[in-house]
């Protein structure tokens, strides 16, 4: 079935919004009424109830061409948002060909690839592009391959190498990111991109999913969940820019939270790639505003116990200082104090 | 994108291309593309042997893009507890096996201005992948290849035919030639990683001399193709599920629990993943630490082994399982 993409923005007038189907589909990150910190992975097979964000291993979904239209604008402003080194090009095209077989499997409308032997085409329908290459000779394409794959799916694509019981963050396209930035990361290990969460290193999480990461094997891929919150659907909210959005936490009253407050999650995918044997993260990022997400009662009871809940060090770090009182104080007209059901799913 | 990650395959071609090595060919059962590899990587070859499950790890031999089939070369070793014997001796062409999908703990270093490979015996297999993926992303590499006898040998007429005298050099214990490592190693350009693969002897010796001659320690890599050691019959406790299973002379810990029921995590079966990393709750004795992944300050405590390749020197060891 093919998707009706939304003609939206995500910034300016912010015309953001979920249909009431994408509403249902979206990644709810809470599976019980309280949240702890972990880097808990589960296999990334297909789940969920039909049309839910987890049932394809690469989702695409209605936001599709305004996401692309936002990173265009983005990368347009500031293109050092792409990245890659030079010894990053066998996993540029190992990215390229898996984006492009899982959209064209998971897609058939929207999507083709055709391969014969190394000469292949790429018809990407709702972007209007029809492109024959020639796989792993850059020069037959009108950018690199990870760019030019990455213009054309949505969420934010790092590339880790694996050198030396390390895992080095060598390329990626990031635009799209919760309060980090690309600039900042290249070159980084896995630990000095990982620093600033508070208490993980205390628990040693970070040592056993760096173990985890090193034996993740091909074929297996793995997810989890994170998740913050926006002031309006901002999906650029990048350190560079904080001077963009930053002073928007300041604008929640009672009466705007329900349209200005988003949960945002971040529906993470890693997967090893097979010429490079580098790992690429996916980092896919699915906003809902306050007025939709209460639309599904548990989901409602659920995240308000969830919020007002929170240690004190996590609403600092996600910095929902400022809105959260207000956002509980909301939130709770929708939690009748019922018990709500396991899992992540709408009942 | 399959998830359902063990592949069935069927032997298409079984060839003698040495003395006591024997080339195999698979391709998937059901039809259908096998997942791309990098150089370097090695899969697990399930094989049913009458009653015996035999799981050993094998390197990718054949072109990396070859999405048709896998390669491996096997070498027949002696007094073999059963995998090689079994490849060399019963398995035939059209047989079923399963193979598990690749995996790679001897990558080479995407950065590597020049790549230096040194080869003993079988354990130039690895190298034939890498050195093709190499060729194709236009890396600068030279292969040093030690051989018992030119019979002994397999390939070496093939790849220097392919990449040149020049880029791939034979020496021939039969023939008193030997790879002068010190002088090869003395004289390379900032940024040239080497790689090793053979017995643990030459794989000793030639990273000695490399760090001798003031080599990093990051542009240092090989693979040993071990397998689990013989040793004293003893006893495995399982701590968490409460059972006591006996490890026989020709088994390791690891192979013991699979063909007791208990299913424990593992990639390489050699040593070197930390897959089968298992917290050791006491011991009557030593821990015999074989594995190639410990710190040795992890080995001194005994509170870790390694189940795919270490032994204990006792009567029974308590894990964590
Ligand atoms: C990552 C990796 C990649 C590998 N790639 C290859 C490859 O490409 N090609 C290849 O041929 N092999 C490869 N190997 C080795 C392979 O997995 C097996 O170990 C090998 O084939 C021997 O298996 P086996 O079951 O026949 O013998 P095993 O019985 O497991 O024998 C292992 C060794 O122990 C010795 N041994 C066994 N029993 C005794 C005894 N009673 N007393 C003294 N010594 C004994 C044998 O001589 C032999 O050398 C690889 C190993 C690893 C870890
Ligand atoms: S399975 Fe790899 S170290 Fe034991």
């Amino acid at each position: 079935m093919n998707i009706t993409f939304r003609n939206e923005t995500f910034r300016d007038d912010y015309t953001f919004r979920n249909s009431p189907g994408a509403i249902r589909r979206f990644p709810f990150p809470f599976h019980e009424d309280k949240y702890m910190y972990s880097v808990n992975m589960e296999p990334h097979v297909p789940a969920g109830p039909d049309g839910h964000a987890y049932n394809k291993p690469i989702d695409v979904d209605e936001h599709y061409l305004a996401e692309m239209d936002d990173r265009a604008k983005v990368l347009k402003e500031d293109p050092l948002r792409y990245q890659a080194l030079p010894h990053m090009m066998a996993a540029q095209w190992d990215t390229l060909e898996l984006l492009m077989e899982a959209q064209a499997a998971g897609y058939p409308g929207h999507f083709t690839l055709e391969k014969n032997g190394d000469q292949w085409r790429w018809i990407n329908r709702p972007m209007g592009i029809d492109q024959a290459f020639t796989f792993g000779d850059a020069s037959t394409l009108p950018m690199e391959p990870l760019e030019f794959i990455t213009r054309q799916a949505q969420g934010d694509f790092v590339i880790v190498d694996q050198r030396d019981g390390q895992l080095w963050c060598d390329a990626g396209m990031v635009t799209t990111q919760a309060d980090w930035s690309l600039d900042f990361d290249i070159g980084m290990n896995f630990h000095e991109w990982h620093g600033p969460v508070p208490l993980a290193h205390e628990i040693g999480v970070f040592d056993r999913a760096l173990k985890f990461l090193l034996n993740l094997q091909q074929g297996k891929p793995v997810r989890r969940l994170n998740w913050t919150m926006t002031i309006n659907p901002r999906l650029d909210t990048s350190p560079e820019n904080y001077h963009k959005w930053g002073p928007d936490r300041a604008t929640v009253t009672p009466e705007n939270v329900g349209d200005k407050v988003h949960l945002r999650c971040e529906l993470q995918s890693l997967w090893r790639l097979p010429r490079s044997n580098a790992i690429l993260f996916v980092i896919r990022c699915y906003l809902i505003k306050m007025e939709e997400l209460v639309t599904v009662p548990k989901w409602a009871r659920r995240f308000h116990r969830v919020l007002r809940g929170l240690p004190p060090e996590l609403v600092d770090y996600k910095g929902l200082t400022r809105y959260r009182p207000t956002t509980v104080e909301w939130l709770s007209k929708f939690d009748d104090g019922l018990p709500t059901s396991p899992g992540i799913y709408p009942e | 994108m399959t998830i359902n990650t063990e592949m069935k395959v069927r032997v298409t071609e079984i060839r003698q291309v040495a003395d006591k090595v024997k080339r195999f060919r698979f391709e998937r059962a059901g039809g259908g593309p096998m997942p791309v590899f990098s150089g370097g990587a090695h899969v697990i070859v399930s094989m049913r042997d009458g009653k015996a499950l035999r799981r050993n790890p094998y390197s990718l031999m054949s072109s990396p893009e070859d999405t048709k089939g896998y390669e491996i070369s096997v070498l027949r070793v002696e007094n073999s507890r059963g995998g090689s014997a079994f490849l060399h001796e019963k398995l035939k062409e059209g047989d079923e096996l399963v193979l598990s999908q690749p995996v790679n703990l001897f990558p080479f270093d995407q950065r590597g201005k020049k790549h230096i490979m040194m080869a003993g015996g079988i354990g130039i297999t690895p190298f034939i992948a890498m050195m093709e993926q190499m060729e194709r992303g236009g890396k600068a590499f030279e292969l040093y290849y030690a051989v018992r006898t030119r019979s002994h040998g397999a390939y070496w007429k093939e790849l220097q035919q392919r990449y040149g005298a020049h880029r791939v050099k034979i020496y021939c214990d039969a023939e008193k030639l030997f790879i002068p490592v010190g002088k090869i190693l003395a004289n390379q350009p900032l940024g040239t990683h080497l790689y090793v693969c053979g017995p643990a002897g030459m794989i000793n010796g030639v990273l000695g001399k490399a760090s001798e001659l003031g080599w990093p320690r990051q542009n240092l890599h090989a693979e040993e193709f071990l397998a689990p050691p013989p040793g004293k019959a003893f006893q495995v406790r399982l701590a968490k599920s409460n059972r006591a299973i006996d490890v026989a002379p020709h088994q390791s810990i690891l192979e013991a629990l699979e063909a007791n029921g208990v299913d424990a995590p593992y990639l390489c079966r050699g040593g070197a993943c930390g897959q089968c990393e298992t917290g050791v709750v006491s011991c009557d004795g030593g821990l015999e630490h074989n594995d190639h992944f410990l710190e040795p300050d992890e080995k001194a405590s005994g509170k870790k082994i390694m189940i795919c390749v270490s032994r204990i020197t006792g009567n029974a060891v308590t894990l964590d399982l």
